[in-house]
């Protein structure tokens, strides 16, 4: 990679940190169109975050240091897997030094680190979200390694730049174990993002939360990068979903400026698309009860497993 | 990797498809949507039908599709909704293993068939062999569903799936049965099901349920 390669390859991974809130705030901009409310614009996000930027921070008696740096963590996390994936262009900043699982031990990290943050302060709120997080988060992460061995499998690589190569390259053919894949795979995006009908991202319910129950005591700074990894982790899940399965109009720095502007309004215009689609699935379906998430992804698991099984009969 | 002729991905496809329809009704709760999978299995399976006969040039198997598209779709629903609703049972399936389960059995049996049919398919030179495996785990999971189901009803609909795969294998391996053969087995079924409706109003108005449990017991006490 060139440095010319490398700077673009940067200006893609520090734009996608940055349109992040955006995402979150198209998402929310849909479902209150789908609600017959006018909605609050899709620049929210970004009033909210320089709201929190501009307030004091006030962290809770006993908090140990774990409190203060997990939003550090969670954000760097990942920003990290934003350089990983192929968001905006074929060739992302990190490409070569990071596959598929090791992205799935990234986002552990995180989660790892926001469970014990919400833990160490010692609220009955903080650890029951961090249960329930982690309950989640160990029946999802079986189900979205599964997704990535089916793609794997077809690309005979787990490095998402080839897989992303082969699949947009390849001659036009049904894969029966990717369409399953698929699903299994927008199953993980939304119990992972906290998106209905796991959790509710717009709600302070006491007894149904799981996301938020982890961050009731933040504040501030604190909160605004908490808020900013979880807009940034719901783009970085759309973007690995549009690399796999929707690969086509990608292109690697080498094609020159103007195709690599193209194949941003395009990764846009696609995000665009995951969201709308998103915001219509949210408003269209109801919360799970809690006992019920373990079903679900069960059912995302097994989608998966049957991707691959598929693949091994069929061949394709 | 050489892309195959698009009626064979055709092909392929729905034999995924009838797979995903036996673990989406192995995972259902509601006796109304199972009688629906089954009719969506139905149609699946006569489209692969259709499909076969196209690649392989086997007319027989236009009218086997024909044949299982007005009897697993329209006929044999529309009985079971009536049964359904004159029997007044839309809400209770009591699965006897929790749901994830269930689901990972499947899985396991899923494995087997596919390992199972590998030397049979072998041998087979149908475009279709490759599928044979698919059938087989079908027929294993409608036992499955047979097994796990306590309910008269959700156990006669694990009985027709089963006709599917079965259905779904001779299609695949060996062009489809003999007409005649087909055409009885399809009587079979239809009148397999209308003596199985007459048996659930018995049941029923011997032991006030739809549970066979109660069946088991040899004497009154």
């Amino acid at each position: 990679m060139t440095a010319g390669q490398a700077l673009i390859a940067l200006t893609q991974a520090v734009l996608a940190i940055a349109v992040a809130p955006l995402l979150v705030g198209w998402v929310d901009q849909c479902r209150a169109w789908l609600q017959n409310r006018r909605g609050a614009g899709v620049l929210q996000p970004y009033r909210t975050l320089r709201k929190l930027f501009h307030k004091d921070a006030v962290v809770a008696d006993g908090a140990s240091w774990l409190f203060r740096a997990s939003p550090y963590v969670q954000l760097g996390a990942m920003a990290l897997a934003a350089a990983i994936i192929p968001i905006f262009g074929s060739q992302p900043l990190l490409a070569t030094s990071a596959d598929t699982i090791a992205l799935v031990g990234l986002f552990a990290v995180a989660r790892v680190f926001v469970a014990l943050a919400g833990m160490d302060i010692g609220t009955a709120f903080g650890s029951m979200g961090a249960r329930r997080e982690m309950l989640i988060g160990f029946l999802s992460e079986p189900a979205l390694l599964m997704v990535f061995f089916t793609a794997s499998l077809l690309a005979q690589s787990t490095m998402l730049p080839t897989i992303v190569d082969t699949l947009a390259h390849q001659e036009l053919a049904i894969h029966p174990s990717l369409a399953f894949a698929a699903v299994a795979f927008a199953m993980v995006l939304l119990a992972e993002n906290a998106r209905i009908p796991i959790d509710n991202p717009s709600t302070h319910l006491e007894l149904t939360m799981i996301h938020e129950a982890m961050v009731l005591e933040y504040s501030a700074r604190h909160l605004a990068l908490i808020e900013w990894s979880s807009a940034l982790k719901l783009l970085n899940f759309a973007a690995i979903g549009l690399a796999i399965f929707v690969p086509w109009g990608l292109p690697s720095p080498s094609e020159g400026l103007l195709a690599v502007l193209g194949g941003v309004a395009l990764s846009a215009l696609k995000l665009g698309v995951v969201g709308a689609v998103l915001a219509v699935f949210e408003t269209l379906s109801a919360k799970l009860r809690i006992f019920r998430a373990p079903e679900f992804l069960a059912t995302a698991f097994l989608l998966a497993v049957l991707g691959l099984l598929v693949h091994q009969l069929l061949g394709g | 990797m050489p892309t195959l002729p698009w009626a064979s991905q055709l092909i392929h496809l729905a034999a995924a498809v009838l797979l995903l329809t036996s673990f989406a009704m192995l995972s259902q709760r509601r006796i109304e949507s199972l009688v629906n999978l089954y009719a969506w299995q139905g149609a699946v399976l006569s489209l692969a039908t259709a499909a076969v006969a196209y690649t392989s040039g086997q007319h027989h198997l236009y009218i086997s599709a024909a044949l299982s598209l007005v009897l697993k779709v329209i006929v044999l629903p529309w009985i079971l909704h009536q049964l359904i609703r004159r029997l007044d049972v839309r809400w209770d399936t009591e699965p006897l293993l929790n749901i994830p389960t269930t689901m990972l059995a499947g899985i396991m049996l899923v494995v087997f068939a596919f390992a199972l049919s590998q030397p049979i398919a072998a041998l087979s030179t149908s475009i279709a062999r490759s599928t044979l495996g698919i059938a087989m785990a079908v027929v294993m999971l409608s036992f499955l569903m047979m097994i796990t189901r306590r309910k008269a009803v959700s156990q006669v609909i694990g009985f027709l799936a089963m006709e599917n795969g079965l259905f779904f294998a001779a299609a695949s391996a060996t062009h489809g049965m003999p007409m005649i053969v087909e055409l009885g087995v399809a009587l079979d079924v239809l009148v397999g099901t209308l003596i199985l409706g007459v048996f659930f109003f018995q049941i029923r108005e011997q032991f006030d349920s739809l549970d066979l449990q109660h069946l088991e017991k040899l004497k009154e006490d």
